[in-house]
This record gives C-alpha cells, structure tokens and sequence, in this order.
C-alpha cells in the first residue's frame, strides 16, 4: 500500500506532538516524562519512516533508556510536591501564544518558499546508497571521515559525566561514616585517664568563679585554677 | 602749566598714598598727599588769577588722544576758561582745606589713615577732570569717577551695614541720573556729530527745529531734559534726593567735600557749562525751575524737624542745590554759579563745625543731647554763627549776595516758573533760618544735656582743625563782596567771557536790578523773621516747638519721615526688584538653570534604575525575552530575503 | 528514505517546526519548575535533530545523519549537566519552582 507510510506518518506525528503538548502542561512532573518518552518513541517511529532505523534506535535507547530514565531519577529524587505546585499558565499565555504563533508561521514561510537548488544532488557530502543497510553506511562514515568529531563527541561526554560527578558529589567531611583502621590503632594511653576521686568533691571543681571580697584577682588569673588539685590523678596503669 | 599742575598734582598724591601708603606708612602718605593738595591749592587760584586779571589767554590745553572710532573722536583736553578755571581755584583751596582738617579728624580712627587721603585725593583730581573738561565724555569720565569716590567714601567705614547700604543707595540712585546723562550724550553725538564742547556750541544754531520723531519734542529740548536728570540725580533734585542724607554715614570730611562743596555741585556746573544749549530748550529751563524751587522748599521743611547734626546740614545742602537750579532755570546762569562758590564756602564750613562738635562729643551727633558748648568751643562757635548767618541770608555775608542774586532774576524773569520760583526762595530762605539757627541754639546754647562729666570735658577742637575753619569763614564772609561785581555785577561780561550767555529772549538777568523794592527785600525780611522765630520758640517760650509738633502731628510726621519718600521707593522700587531677584534666584537659576544638570544627572540614575528591573532575575522572562528576539530576527531574514 | 518520498518533505517540516515552537512554548510558559525547562529543551533538540533526518532522506546526504547523532550526543551530555547543577541546587536552595530562581535579580 502506498499509502501505508502516510498514514503511520500521520498517527505517529499527532501522538508525538500531543505527548510534547502534555509533557509542556502536565500537572505532575512525573507524567511529564512519561509523555517525553512516549514523544521520543513516536519520534523514533517517525525516523524509521524516514529510513534512519539507526537513528531511530539509538534515540530510543539513548533518549529513552538514559535520558528520561535521569529525568525521572531526578524528579523522583528531589521530591517535589506537585500539590503545591502553582500553576502560572495564564499569565504570559496570550502574549506567548501570539509569539509562538508568530514563530511557527516564519517558520512556515521559510518553508514553505524553499526551493532547492539545482545542484544540490551535486554537492552531497555522503551520497546514500541502497546497497548496504542505513547501519553500515552511517558506520562507514563515522568512522572515516568523521572520526575526529566522533572522539570529540567521546570527550564530550567524558566530560560531562565528569562533570556530573564533581557537581553533585558531596564533601565528605559532611557525613559521617566510621573509618575502622583508625578506630583499631587508638591507644588507651591517649584515650583513658583514671582518677581517684575523693568523697564529696568530685573530679573537678568547676564551680562559679566567685571573686573575693577583699583581694580581688587580676583579670589574667584563671577561673577554674583553683581546684586543680581536687582529685588525686593516677596515670592509667598499663594494662 | 599752573592750570594742568592743579587738575594732576591730587592725582600724584592719590596714587602715591593710595598705591604705596601701606610700605610707606601713615604720616608719609599724609604728608605726600597734603603737600600735592597744597600744590593745586596754590596752583589753581594762579592759574584763574591769571587767566581773569593776567590776560592768559583761554583755550583747550591738549593732553592726548582717547577715541578715535569712525566720526566719534574724543581727545582727552583741558578747557581753559572762565568757568573752569573758577571752578579749579574753589574746588582745590576747599579741598586742600578739607584734607588739612582731616588729619585731625581721623587721628583717632581705627582704619589706617592712608586710605582716606588717597580716596580725597583721587575724588579731587575726578572734580577737576569733570570741570575742565572739554567735550562731554571726559566729563562723563570726572562725573562717574567722583560718584565712584563718593561710593567709597561714603562706605569708608566699611564694617558698618549702614554705611555700605548708604554707599550702594548713593551710588544706585546716582546710576539713574547716569543713564539719562549717557543717553543725552548718545543724542548729542546723533545731533551734532560730535560732542566737544566747541563744536557742539557751534553747530547750535543748525539744528534749533529738529524734532525728535518718539517723542515729538524738539531735540535740544530733549537733550537738555537729560542731561538734566543725570544732574537731579547727582545734585540731589527732589525725586532722586534720597541718597544724600544717608551719606552722612561717611566721615564727616567727606560730607564737607563731597556733599557740600564739590561733587553735588557737579549738577549745577553741568547745567551752567551747557548754557549755550539751555538757552534753547525754554521749556526744559522751566522743567529746571519748577524742580529746583521744590527742592528748595522741599528739603528746607524736612531740615527743621530732624536731629541728627549732619542731617540737618544734608537738607540745607538739598535746599541749597534747588536754590542753585532756580538760578539756571531762569537762563542766569552766572547767579547760580555764584551761589556754587559762596555756597562751598559756608556749607563746607558748616560741615566741618559738626565735624569738630561730633570729635569733642565723642561720636555723638543727636543734638538733643548737646548744649551749651559755645563757651567751650569758641572758634567753632564763632565761625558756626558766620556760616549760619552766610546760610541763612544775613547781609552782609556771602549768602546774603548770592541768594539775593537769585532770587531776584527769579522775580525779575517775569514767568509763572520764575514767580514760582522767587517764592520758593522766599520760603526756602525762611525755613533755613529756622533749622540753622535752631541747631545753632540747641547745639552752642541753652543748658547742656549731656552727662556732667561729658561737658567738662568738653574743649576745644585742635587747631590742625579749627584752622580750616578760620579760613573758610573768611571766604564765607568777603567772598560774597568780593566776587558779586565779576560774577553777576558790572563786569560779568569782562569776567565770563563766553562761558556764560545769557539767551537773547532772556531778560530775567538784566531786569536783576529793577526789581520792585518789596520782592528785593523780602528775603531779607524772610531771613529777619526766621532768626525772630528760633529765638521766640527757643529762648522766649521754650514749649512752643514741644506744642508745635503734637498739634500739627500729622504735618510734623510728614516732615521728619522725609514725606515718606524712602519708603514710597522701597514699596515701588526696592521690593519688586528683590522679588524679582528672588524670583530669577530660586526659580530662574536655582530650579531652572542648576535644574538641567541636576535633571539630567537625575535622569540618567531614574534610567538607569528603570534598565535595572529588566534584570528580574526570572529565567522564565528571559526565555521569553530571546523568543522575541530570535521571532524578531526570522522576521528580518524573511523580509530581506 | 522511500517513506518520506511518499509522505513529502514539508510534512516533516512542519512537524519539526511545531516541535519547536512547543519545546519553546515550555520553557517560558511554565511556571512549575526547571526540569520542565530541562525537557522542554530535549523537545528542542529532538525537533531539530528530525529535521536534520528529513533533510538528510530527502536529500539522499548521509551527513544529516551524523549531525544528528552528534546533537543526540550532546544532547545527552547537555541533560546531565543540567540535571547536576539542578540536583546541586536543590541542595542548596530547597526549591526548584522557576520563580524562585532570581538570584539574579538585578
């Protein structure tokens, strides 16, 4: 049927750019990503028509499988509570929707004016062919002519996913986790002090510095020098 | 040669006192500028002596060229003539007479002395630049050069506010008359093409039926209408008079020279010297009359209710300088110079007596609080009795002939602005009588009122002072004798030369001698009764004044609040133009004119604070933001495509 | 590359170009949280990396192909560096709604 690829074009873009409306205008931003999958899927479908199935995939498993996936760890880790999320739709609507109105028709004139070039077919850069499938023929390229920008395009994402790493990653100081080889090299020697402490008098006179009425002291002297000899310190004894 | 060592030797010693006074010290700087004033003392009287009996011929004595801009040409050049040369002599012997009497009198002062003599000195040479001038401009330059002086003396005490406010009324009221003089000097530089004096006198009779086209009145009449309120202004005429009594703020030397022998007599001379122009504005010589008459009368009723001893002679000066403007506006020119000279010699002296009164009362001028000093101050008191007998008219002194002079061509014009005029003469002389012998009695006479111990004190003045004084009272007695045949007498003509011209139509000057006996001698009576009124109300039945005053208090108030004229010009005057500053102060300069910077400034931080909300930090309108912009761009590309 | 001769080039294209105008919608519009902008970013992409394929069909050009695993690439890493720097964030600010994210403000 001639007709056939027509008609999947026709369902696959309505459902592509209904999901893209509601991932832009779903209430919950769980469902957003949702519909962006669902769009990314009917994308995919969409370059199949055109006959780029390796494209096609690798959106789907790129884009769906790692993209959204993110998307949705990000959403469902920051925890945001769509109940108290304010909807300011209507403020910047019907200016926006002129603007985007405007845009989209540019974007038509553009479109709709364009004619190509008779030498175009002349000035391919990678003529395509039938003889070997869309996989070989993008491999055959990428690996070629364009393997710089291939490695390039490695190095960017080395990058990013340093770059991930050094934004999110917390300091350590801040959290508490046990370090056992310190915990098993402490020595008594430096941790315990046994004291032998009298009756009635306690480890240490801490009490409130009361000023003698007649002699006052000067400011340098120390508050609580003066029951330093209250308990009688014994050095721990090695055990 | 005597003639330019009088008008240049007080400038020497302005400049060397004035210039080096603060190396050179006090008594050099004295010394350096008496000896100069004695100099063009000497010399100025030469050079009239010889101009009038020697058979020096007159002329102009051409010192340098000034300006010479397209037809306007003016040479700096001293005019040798009748009337230059009488008015050098008087104004260098008064002077050189004031700067001896002032080395007594600022003996005591707290401000180094050398100041005083170099201003003196500088308002001296001014003076005689203005009288031997000879084309108007250089007048200009000795008119505004001694209204500068005056300005500085008069504020000589400048820590004092009101003595600086004095100084800045003086001058400011003295600008008015300025500008009219300037612009009648414009006018007859447009008229004339020139404004030397030879010229201008010359070319008179080509223009005598020009119409200035704004006015609709004839030229010269214009011209002589403003070259006469530059001289209202500076011989203190009744609307522009105010600033002459508060110029007794200045020490009283500078009262004596400026503001009784020389500086306001400037008017007069202006007046006198323009004759030849006058004597073909009958209208504006009217317009002189009635203004100097009131002025007269004016002045003579605000003098008999004031106390303070230098005010009293202020008003007599006013009252003495509309007596001289009765004279000019008659067309008798000569009679009004004549009074000038007597007029230096008693008024100065007058001054110089309250100098003298006011140094032994330490300071104190209220007259109330005097009396009885004339046994302890013989000379002054002498010589006060001359001066108030000279005043007031009493033959055979100087007043007498001068006044006599005038008012009798006043009669003798046979205009309803001479009669005017002779009347307000006969009044004038009257009230004169009464404030100068009143201060004469409340000052010398009577039981003293001031503390017992202020009284024994009391003596003499020293005789640097009292020496000035001796002198001016000989002049203010013979000068009068002396001086009446060559200056209104017989041999006027001889004596004038043609300095003075009496105008064709005028009869006002030869009819002097016919007048009826009764208008001859009544100012005479005038000046009788008035010495008969002092005495009744002072000596006879001492509460007459007291009662005077409460049952004419209306009047009385009107007289001793100066009929209000000070405070009718600060309503009209002085307060709008404070508003006005105000208003160009905080509106015009502070809010508007400072307001463009400040608005701008404030304009940048009110931007910039409005760029700084686009930064809202919201990444949501950001995103939008470039949406826009990317919608924006596409656009472009579409459009250019 | 048969399919889209019979389906035809601009359908692929206007479905791209509302992909896009979607992808961008949901970043701005949203006022919930940042992992919609996150997503709508990957709408973005993917919109562009059918475009490269229907480019790449139409044209018979293998190398539309491999841009577009390139941007798949990228894109991946792009997502998880993203999603880091959100996970740090949360830390550290407890929130993720969009209009808490103005530090900035100026």
């Amino acid at each position: 049927m001639a007709i056939f690829p027509t008609i999947c074009f026709y369902v696959f873009s309505v459902l592509l750019l209904a999901s893209a409306a509601m991932v832009v205008s779903a209430r919950n931003p769980v469902h957003s990503v949702l519909f962006l999958i669902v769009a990314f899927f009917n994308a995919a479908a969409l370059f199949l028509i055109a006959g780029a199935e390796f494209l096609a995939l690798i959106l789907v498993i790129v884009y769906v499988g790692a993209v959204a996936v993110l998307f949705l760890f990000v959403v469902m880790m920051l925890d945001v509570d769509f109940t108290q999320l304010r909807s300011g739709f209507q403020r910047y609507l019907p200016v926006g929707t002129a603007i985007g109105v405007l845009l989209l028709a540019e974007l038509v004139f553009v479109m709709a004016g364009w004619q190509f070039h008779p030498s175009v077919p002349r000035l391919r850069f990678a003529p395509a062919t039938t003889a070997v499938t869309n996989t070989v023929a993008l491999g055959r390229l990428i690996y070629t002519d364009y393997i710089l920008l291939f490695q390039a395009a490695g190095l960017v994402l080395l990058v990013a996913m340093i770059g991930a790493i050094v934004l999110t990653l917390r300091d350590r100081r801040r959290s508490r986790h046990q370090l056992i080889r310190m915990q098993t090299a402490r020595d008594p020697k430096e941790t315990l002090e046994l004291v032998e402490v009298g009756l009635g008098v306690g480890v240490k006179v801490l009490g409130i510095y009361r000023p003698e009425a007649t002699e006052p002291g000067s400011i340098d002297d120390d508050p609580l020098a003066a029951g330093q000899e209250a308990g009688v310190h014994h050095a721990p004894e090695a055990h | 040669m005597f003639f330019i060592t009088a008008v240049f030797a007080p400038l020497f010693g302005a400049m060397v006192a004035g210039l080096f006074g603060r190396w050179i010290g006090d008594r050099p700087a004295q010394a350096v500028s008496i000896i100069c004033m004695l100099l063009a003392a000497v010399c100025g009287p030469l050079a009239w002596v010889q101009l009038e009996w020697g058979g020096a011929p007159s002329g102009s004595l051409s010192l340098g060229a000034w300006i010479y801009a397209g037809t306007f040409q003016v040479d700096w050049a001293l005019r040798y003539d009748a009337l230059s040369a009488t008015m050098v002599a008087m104004v260098s012997f008064v002077s050189m007479l004031i700067h001896v009497y002032s080395i007594g009198y600022m003996a005591h002062d707290k401000f180094r002395r050398y100041r005083f003599f170099a201003y003196l000195s500088l308002f001296t040479f001014s003076m005689l630049m203005l009288v031997t001038a000879n084309n108007l401009l250089q007048l200009f330059f000795g008119w505004e050069g001694v209204g500068v002086c005056s300005y500085l003396l008069i504020g000589y005490w400048y820590d004092r506010p009101s003595a600086c406010a004095a100084a800045i009324k003086a001058m400011i009221v003295n600008r008015i008359g300025d500008l009219a003089f300037a612009l009648g000097i414009a006018l007859m530089f447009l008229t004339f093409g020139s404004i030397q004096l030879d010229a201008v006198f010359q070319a008179l009779p080509q223009h005598q039926n020009e119409i200035y086209a704004l006015f609709g009145i004839r030229v010269y009449e214009l011209i002589a209408l403003l070259l006469f309120i530059g001289a209202m202004g500076k011989s203190s005429q009744i609307i522009l008079h105010v600033w002459l009594p508060d110029a007794m703020e200045g020490p009283t030397p500078v009262s004596a020279l400026i503001h009784a022998a020389t500086m306001v007599t400037a008017g007069v001379f202006l007046m006198a010297r323009m004759g030849p122009l006058l004597n073909d504005a009958p209208d504006t010589l009217a317009f002189i009359e009635v203004i100097g008459a009131t002025t007269a009368m004016f002045a003579a009723t605000i003098g008999i209710t004031q106390f303070d001893i230098k005010r009293i002679i202020a008003y007599s000066t006013v009252s003495e300088l509309g007596f001289m403007m009765i004279g000019i506006g008659v067309g008798a020119y000569q009679t009004a110079i004549f009074l000038l000279i007597c007029h230096a010699f008693f008024k100065a002296l007058l001054f110089l007596c309250a100098g003298a009164v006011i140094t032994q009362q330490h300071e104190e001028q209220d007259i109330r609080k005097m009396g009885g000093l004339w046994r302890k101050m013989p000379i002054t008191y002498v010589t006060f009795w001359i001066a108030a007998l000279s005043l007031g008219g009493m033959w055979p002194f100087a007043g007498f002939q001068a006044h006599d002079a005038v008012t009798r061509v006043a009669y003798a014009a046979g205009t309803s602005s001479g009669f005017y005029g002779y009347i307000a003469g006969v009044v004038a002389t009257y009230l004169t009588c009464v404030y100068i012998f009143r201060e004469l009695y409340l000052v010398f006479h009577g039981m003293p009122r001031m503390t017992a111990e202020k009284f024994a004190h009391s003596h003499e003045a020293p005789s640097v002072m009292t020496g000035p004084l001796a002198v001016l009272a000989i002049g203010a007695t013979v000068a009068g004798f002396l001086l009446a045949p060559s200056f209104v007498g017989a041999g006027w003509q001889a004596y004038w030369g043609d300095t003075i011209q009496i105008a064709a139509w005028n009869h006002a000057f030869a009819g002097m001698e016919d007048v009826p006996a009764l208008a001859a001698w009544l100012p005479l009576i005038a000046t009788v009764v008035g010495l008969a009124t002092v005495y009744v109300c002072y000596v006879v039945a001492p509460l007459t004044p007291a009662w005077l005053a409460t049952t004419f208090r209306p009047i009385y108030l009107f007289f001793l609040n100066k009929w209000y004229f000070d405070e009718l010009y600060d309503f009209l005057f002085v307060r709008p133009a404070f508003w006005i500053a105000d208003l160009l102060w905080k509106t015009g300069d502070a809010t508007l004119i400072d307001g463009v910077p400040n608005g701008l400034a404030e304009l940048a931080v009110d931007g910039s604070k409005g760029a700084v909300r686009i930064q809202t930090g919201s990444i949501a309108v950001y995103a939008f933001t470039m949406l826009i912009g990317l919608v924006v761009l596409v656009g472009v590309f579409l459009i250019w495509r | 590359m048969a399919g889209l001769q019979q389906v035809g080039l601009g359908h692929y294209l206007v479905v791209s170009a509302i992909l896009l105008v979607l992808g961008v919608f949901g970043i701005f519009l949203n006022r919930k949280n940042v992992i919609i902008i996150l997503m709508s970013i990957e709408l973005i992409l993917l919109s562009v990396n059918l475009n490269l394929v229907a480019f790449s069909a139409s044209l018979g050009d293998m190398v539309g192909q491999v841009f577009a695993m390139f941007v798949l690439t990228v894109a991946a890493a792009e997502a998880s560096i993203g999603l880091a720097i959100l996970v740090v964030y949360f830390r550290n600010r407890g929130s993720i709604q969009v209009e808490d994210v103005n530090l900035m403000k100026g």
